[in-house]
């Protein structure tokens, strides 16, 4: 006999955007369903962002330990460290489990109801569950499906062809691995295989590692990449992959083929939108690319049919996806919301980290916008010698008219934390006036983002 | 190369302090002996300051509206050879002059010294910081909180101006927008086809206005007035003033009315000693004096003037009439003296034609009464069981209760009237 059921929300996907939108809309006393397939959390909580910051961290401590044993400056004596790849991914995978099951109890303490299963569409008001007999009937539908790796149709993955999944997942080492992309995902975890003590190489069709950021800002990760000992493949393209012989194929900037040999191929080139297989085609939504169309409230083309996160396209960050969330619950609840930040923060963790926030120089100078570009090295912050990491630098953008800072870029260890400081002084409007009028710690990396500020104004202290 | 000070001159007696009305300089400008630099105020009287010497403008040492006190430095000009600047001068500048002018010695600014008024420099700060004009298509700059409360109050963000930093929207601008938004919804529902107007100006209320408002509220918040209205006959005297004009007009020049109530007013005062009196509520002295100065209200395009004809006892109808045109004219042009502004025992005002049928004028303290003519209207009036066309014109006076009592102020209007009504005896000693 089939199961029916009646609410007001309905979301398909259990990733930051589903499971936020959830949690705010039981607060609003919304009666919500959530339907997820595989685990709650999504790809960021599962495969994607925390797991690789688990690796990226078991890869630092690991090099780390190595340095020492090596007679690193600091005086400190060990052996040479040997690693336990399972353990490691055990620890990793305690974390998820941690995270995930805390997703589940904020669920349950607000009063939202999961299905596990996959949906499948009907209809914008109908869903049902496969295989379990279950319809369910919505008065509002919110999709968070998210987004699938990007797969090369030469590589189809597969024994030493990996995805992320697997390479977040590693039984255990390859001796040789080739990344094939070096966008964030690429580089992320091609540094930590690397530091793990693969021999990592990384073809990227571009003749930059991470192309999507501008030369300045990358070229402290090209110099650490170098020196890591990765092997870049700059405006190469893939062919193919032959198993016999183990070697990808790969065409040079002349047109000449070169056989790499590895264990292990990682693609790493891209995201895009999940929109196959659990019958999105019923609702015929208005597509913007291979993305669903929204406007800035998350409504689709359909009444009542909403769409957050990965699903609707860059940039596919989970913050946004957790911010775009809580506001359709909340439009759902009757508010008046609708979606407008100044700045979405985006970060690289890559060795060193990148982070970017608001408009880089580029981007001003292509709004018409006349601005002062102005950066500070942490060659010339304390706390960064301290941490044995002079390179990289906080980079400010700001109007020449009004000093309305536009954009932040920071390169370096730990500038990830910055993006705190950096989306508030966006949101809340800054002038490069009050950043030079805040006192920052010291000492810490935070100095550098003050100088940064009081060197537009042409005064820095420290440079 | 020196510089060559010019402090605030004393002008008048005992004044310790000097408003700065206007400049007619400014840094960099180069000026020559007698040119007028700047106007000053004192009590009611415009002053100009000549400069001494040729030279360049180098720092101005106040801004008009500006409270100065008498010996404080009013502008600095660079002259040929050695000027006049001590070491104990502290040069007066202005907050941003021309780099090259700067002069060598840099000092604080010195505030106009002890000032009675409060913050006498906010009158002359420029208005607020007109909000920053965005770009039709320029995302509207506001915090997120800002952001979403306009959200909830169903503000458009792009239609409210910032007052913030770089034109941010502050919560502060979204109820402003919002009280603003109520009222033309309120009159919206009843469209009348005149559109509303909101914009505002601010007038910054220095110089003569700033005198005349603070003489006012003085007059009213230190003096107990009462006004006493009485009508009066004037045909008499307007047919006598006609017959004047008509044979002596050519030689002796027009008379209006004034003068007749100038003369009323020194015939009728020697009975009322205590009515052409100045009264010192501090000292507790009241100082009748025997002569008599009519201070003569004036409308100029400053404001309310009072130059005053002094000795009116002694003066012909023709000699009055003379002086108050003159002082009018000066008065208007701006050129009375500061002596020809003061001094006066009792004021007479007068809108002419406009007067109207009553006024309550305000006191020019420390004087205790001031008389106020209404217009001249033809009007029936009942004399001996018969209706007759009279002229008839109102007196509206007002006096210091605290020391002209009611009874005195009435006998002395009558006695005007009585005068005025038989203008024959105005002229009889």
């Amino acid at each position: 006999m089939q199961q029916s059921l009646n609410t007001t929300l309905l979301i398909i996907g259990g990733g930051p955007g589903g499971y936020v939108a959830a949690i705010r809309a039981g607060q609003l006393g919304i009666s919500t369903i959530l339907v997820e397939g595989q685990a709650l959390g999504g790809t960021c909580l599962n495969i994607g962002c925390i797991p690789s910051k688990a690796l990226i961290h078991v890869a630092e401590q690991f090099q780390q330990t190595r340095h020492h044993s090596q007679g690193s400056a600091l005086g400190i004596n060990v052996s040479a460290p040997t690693l336990d790849i399972g353990k490691s991914v055990e620890w990793k995978d305690g974390i998820v489990d941690r995270l995930t099951t805390g997703v589940a109890a904020l669920l349950r303490k607000h009063k939202v109801q999961v299905i596990h299963g996959w949906a499948r569409v009907i209809d914008g008001k109908t869903v049902e569950i496969e295989g379990a007999d279950t319809r369910i009937q919505c008065e509002h539908l919110l999709l968070a499906t998210g987004s699938k790796s990007v797969n090369l149709p030469m590589l189809p993955i597969g024994g030493p062809i990996i995805s992320s999944t697997e390479a977040l997942a590693p039984k255990a080492l390859p001796k040789r691995l080739i990344v094939v992309g070096g966008g964030y995902i690429g580089l992320e975890l091609g540094i930590a295989y690397r530091k793990l003590g693969a021999e990592v190489s990384v073809v990227e069709a571009q003749e930059r590692i991470l192309p999507a950021y501008d030369a300045e800002l990358t070229q402290p990760v090209l110099e650490s990449v170098k020196q890591l000992g990765i092997k870049l493949y700059l405006k190469h393209s893939v062919e193919g992959f032959d198993a016999a012989t183990h070697s990808l194929q790969v065409r040079d900037p002349n047109g000449d083929s070169l056989q790499l040999e590895t264990d292990q191929v990682l693609v790493a080139v891209g995201r895009k939108p999940n929109t196959q297989g659990w019958n999105l085609e019923a609702l015929n939504l208005e597509m913007n690319g291979s993305a669903i169309r929204i406007d800035n409230r998350c409504q689709t083309s359909m009444r009542n049919v909403w769409a957050i996160g990965d699903l609707a396209g860059e940039p596919m960050l989970a913050h946004r996806a957790m911010a775009q969330g809580e506001m359709v619950a909340e439009l759902i609840a009757g508010q008046h919301r609708e979606f407008n930040p100044t700045a979405i923060a985006a970060v690289c963790f890559t060795d060193p980290e990148l982070v970017v926030v608001g408009k880089t120089p580029d981007e001003a100078k292509a709004a018409g916008l006349d601005c002062i570009v102005s950066s500070f090295p942490f060659a010339a912050n304390g706390r960064a010698m301290t941490l044995e990491s002079k390179s990289g630098f906080v980079r400010v953008v700001a109007r020449r008219d009004n000093h309305l800072i536009v954009g932040w870029q920071a390169v370096g260890v730990g500038v990830s934390e910055l993006s705190t400081a950096f989306g508030q002084s966006l949101e809340m409007g800054a002038r490069l006036e009050d950043i030079a009028g805040t006192i920052h710690a010291h000492p810490t990396l935070g100095e550098a983002v003050q100088e940064a500020a009081l060197r537009a104004l042409g005064h820095a202290l420290h440079l | 190369m020196g510089t060559h000070v010019i402090k605030m001159p004393d002008i008048g007696e005992g004044i310790a302090e000097v408003e700065l009305a206007q400049w007619h300089v400014k840094v960099g400008d180069l000026v020559v002996e007698d040119q007028v630099l700047a106007d000053v105020m004192t009590d009611k009287a415009m002053v100009d300051i000549p400069s001494p010497v040729h030279g360049k403008v180098i720092a101005l040492g106040g801004q008009p509206g500006e409270v100065m006190a008498v010996g404080s430095i009013l502008i600095s000009i660079e002259v040929e050879g050695a000027g006049n600047l001590k070491a104990s001068d502290q040069l007066v500048k202005e907050p941003a002059p021309i780099k090259e002018a700067a002069p060598a010695v840099a000092a604080p600014k010195v505030e106009a010294a002890p000032v009675v008024e409060s913050k006498p420099a906010a009158a002359c700060r420029p208005a607020p910081q007109a909000p920053v004009a965005r770009d039709a298509d320029e995302r509207p700059l506001a915090s997120p909180a800002v952001r979403k409360h306009a959200l909830d109050l169903g503000i458009q963000l792009r239609l409210v101006q910032g007052s913030g930093p770089a034109g941010r929207i502050l919560h502060e601008d979204l109820d402003a927008y919002l009280a603003q938004g109520t009222q033309s919804a309120r009159s919206g529902s009843a469209p009348s086809g005149y559109a509303e107007h909101h914009d505002e100006e601010q007038i910054p209320v220095i110089g003569m206005r700033r005198k005349i408002a603070q003489r006012m509220q003085e007059a009213t918040q230190r003096a107990a007035h009462f006004s006493y209205v009485e009508e009066i006959d004037v045909t008499a005297v307007e047919e006598l003033r006609a017959h004047l004009n008509e044979k002596h007009g050519a030689s002796r020049g027009k008379l209006t009315l004034l003068p007749f109530l100038v003369r009323a007013l020194v015939v009728a005062l020697r009975d009322f000693p205590q009515i052409n009196a100045r009264y010192d509520d501090e000292a507790q002295v009241i100082t009748r004096h025997g002569a008599v100065h009519v201070g003569v209200a004036t409308q100029s395009d400053v404001g309310l003037m009072v130059p005053v004809v002094k000795h009116a006892e002694a003066r012909s109808l023709w000699d009055s009439a003379a002086e108050i045109s003159r002082l009018a004219t000066a008065a208007r042009n701006g050129k009375a003296a500061r002596d020809e502004l003061s001094g006066s025992t009792i004021t007479l005002t007068s809108l002419g034609a406009l007067g109207g049928i009553v006024s309550t004028p305000v006191l020019n303290l420390p004087e205790v009464a001031i008389v106020g003519v209404n217009k001249i209207v033809e009007r029936p009036m009942v004399i001996k069981g018969q209706i007759v066309i009279r002229k008839m014109m109102n007196l509206s006076s007002s006096f210091d209760h605290r020391v002209v009592d009611g009874m005195d102020a009435a006998l002395f209007i009558q006695a005007i009237r009585g005068l005025l009504e038989q203008p024959a005896s105005l002229f009889i000693e």
